[in-house]
């Protein structure tokens, strides 16, 4: 055991800090909610392991949704940004190696799916994902365009802010994390009961990335900055484990 | 006052909402990338152990089937061991990820697993866990994605010692966690999110 490579069982998950199951205000949540309390224990290898994905499986496009789905020669439409951050855990740390997959709606706030029926175009050079692998120090970044908001089936005038769907993997599959990231100042954001499922005000400051003027590239694009956070290991001496795990 | 804790606070969780499928499994959704979606295949070779298939259907309050869902699973191969960096204990099967995604089927929802077997893994305290898989199921409406564990039925006397399976209280709920056996390596886990065949889900 050492002190850069904690190997006590994660930390567990704060409940009254993450999203309760049942939020009525969003009405798909009231039937797919357990009812039933969860079944509470410690982490196990089962959890404390998690597959690994290399930096080789990556293609060079994968982290620019303005060219991974584009004609040669052509670009996605819409206002250009870098997102850019760094995934750590709870004690500080951060997480190398930890794939990150995201997923958005193009600038008119359409997605390419064929269940989706919003009026706005598809953009033909927009597949809308991206992918990317933190490197040795947690960090990430990946190239894309603004998403816009979009109108969806809930209330009779629900809108979402702009945001970007990620999912992400970390060492263990207890870390296993979807969340979505909102932009700064977007005035849909205390009206949407998606993030109304968060319980506090912090917790939605936590999901909203600041314009960072220092990242943007004059004359080219933006960059936000949104910094995540998954779950650390105890790091103690004292653990009663069998030698060897 | 006293001294402040310095540690951060676990990014809240939102909802993989109704297109996770487009960041997870774009190629089943028809977006051509990565050169296929991540989890599809979870033998890259001959493996070691007894292949076997896991199918089964997320389903709502109202006995609806998802088909918005994604599930994962992660388990260890054969003999017990992870493909994993924090395995410890051995080399696992290099021709065994261990690691499944799927989308389920686009008009049903079903959901497919070509796995293996896994072999028994031990608890924090030494004694031996009856086999199982770990799920995690994402959705629309999920506001933050459940674990659960697959069992199998057929492993009677490994899930009578099991750690987890033992303490459980509500006993008559462990069926929600035990995969059936079809025939032909086959075995059947449906999900119920809600009801009164409600899975167990975990807080792990
Ligand atoms: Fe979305």
């Amino acid at each position: 055991m050492s002190d850069a490579n904690p190997t006590g069982g994660f930390i567990p998950r704060d409940r009254n800090w993450q999203p309760d199951a049942l939020t009525p205000p969003y009405k798909t949540s009231i039937k797919r909610s357990p009812q039933a309390a969860l079944l509470s224990f410690p982490t196990s290898l089962s959890e404390e392991t998690s597959p690994v994905f290399g930096h080789a499986m990556l293609g060079d496009l994968d982290n620019d949704l303005i060219h991974n789905f584009a004609q040669s020669g052509q670009s996605a439409i819409g206002p250009r940004l870098i997102v850019h951050g760094r995934v750590m855990d709870e004690t500080g740390r951060g997480v190398p190696g930890a794939l990150i997959e995201v997923w958005q709606a193009n600038a008119g706030g359409r997605y390419r799916h064929k269940k989706e029926s919003y009026l706005a175009p598809l953009d033909p050079n927009f597949g809308g994902c991206g992918r990317m692998i933190t490197d040795a120090e947690g960090f990430y970044e990946f190239r894309t365009i603004q998403p816009g908001p979009y109108p969806w089936p809930n209330g009779m005038n629900d809108w979402r802010p702009a945001h970007i769907h990620f999912s992400i993997f970390g060492h263990g599959f207890a870390q296993r994390l979807i969340t979505q990231m909102y932009f700064e100042g977007d005035p849909h954001i205390p009206l949407c009961p998606i993030v109304g499922a968060l319980k506090s005000q912090e917790a939605v400051d936590a999901l909203t990335a600041p314009l960072d003027m220092k990242r943007t590239v004059p004359m080219d694009s933006r960059a936000y900055k949104f910094d995540i956070v998954l779950r650390g290991r105890r790091q103690t001496y004292f653990e009663n484990r069998v030698e060897g795990m | 006052m006293v001294q402040k804790l310095e540690t951060l606070r676990e990014s809240p969780s939102q909802t993989a909402g109704p297109y996770v499928h487009i960041g997870c499994t774009p190629n089943f959704t028809g977006i051509a990338l990565y050169g296929g979606d991540l989890g599809s295949a979870m033998k890259t070779g001959p493996v070691q152990g007894t292949e076997i298939t896991i199918k089964g259907t997320v389903y709502d309050g109202t006995g609806t089937a998802l088909r918005d869902a994604m599930v994962e699973i992660w388990q260890a191969d054969a003999a017990g061991l992870f493909a994993s960096a924090n395995e410890v204990r051995g080399q696992a099967d290099p021709n065994f990820t261990g690691w499944g995604r799927s989308p389920g089927d686009m008009e049903t929802g079903e959901f497919t697993f070509d796995t293996v077997k896994p072999g028994q893994v031990p608890w924090p305290d030494g004694r031996m866990q009856a086999p199982h898989i770990t799920a995690w199921v994402v959705a629309r409406g999920i506001n933050i994605g459940l674990h659960t564990r697959i069992y199998f039925a057929d492993e009677t006397s490994a899930n009578a010692t099991d750690p987890i399976l033992t303490r459980i209280e509500h006993q008559n709920r462990i069926p929600t966690l035990l995969a059936q056996p079809e025939g032909a390596g086959t075995y059947r886990f449906d999900i119920h999110l809600q009801g009164p065949k409600e899975t167990i889900f975990f807080d792990i």
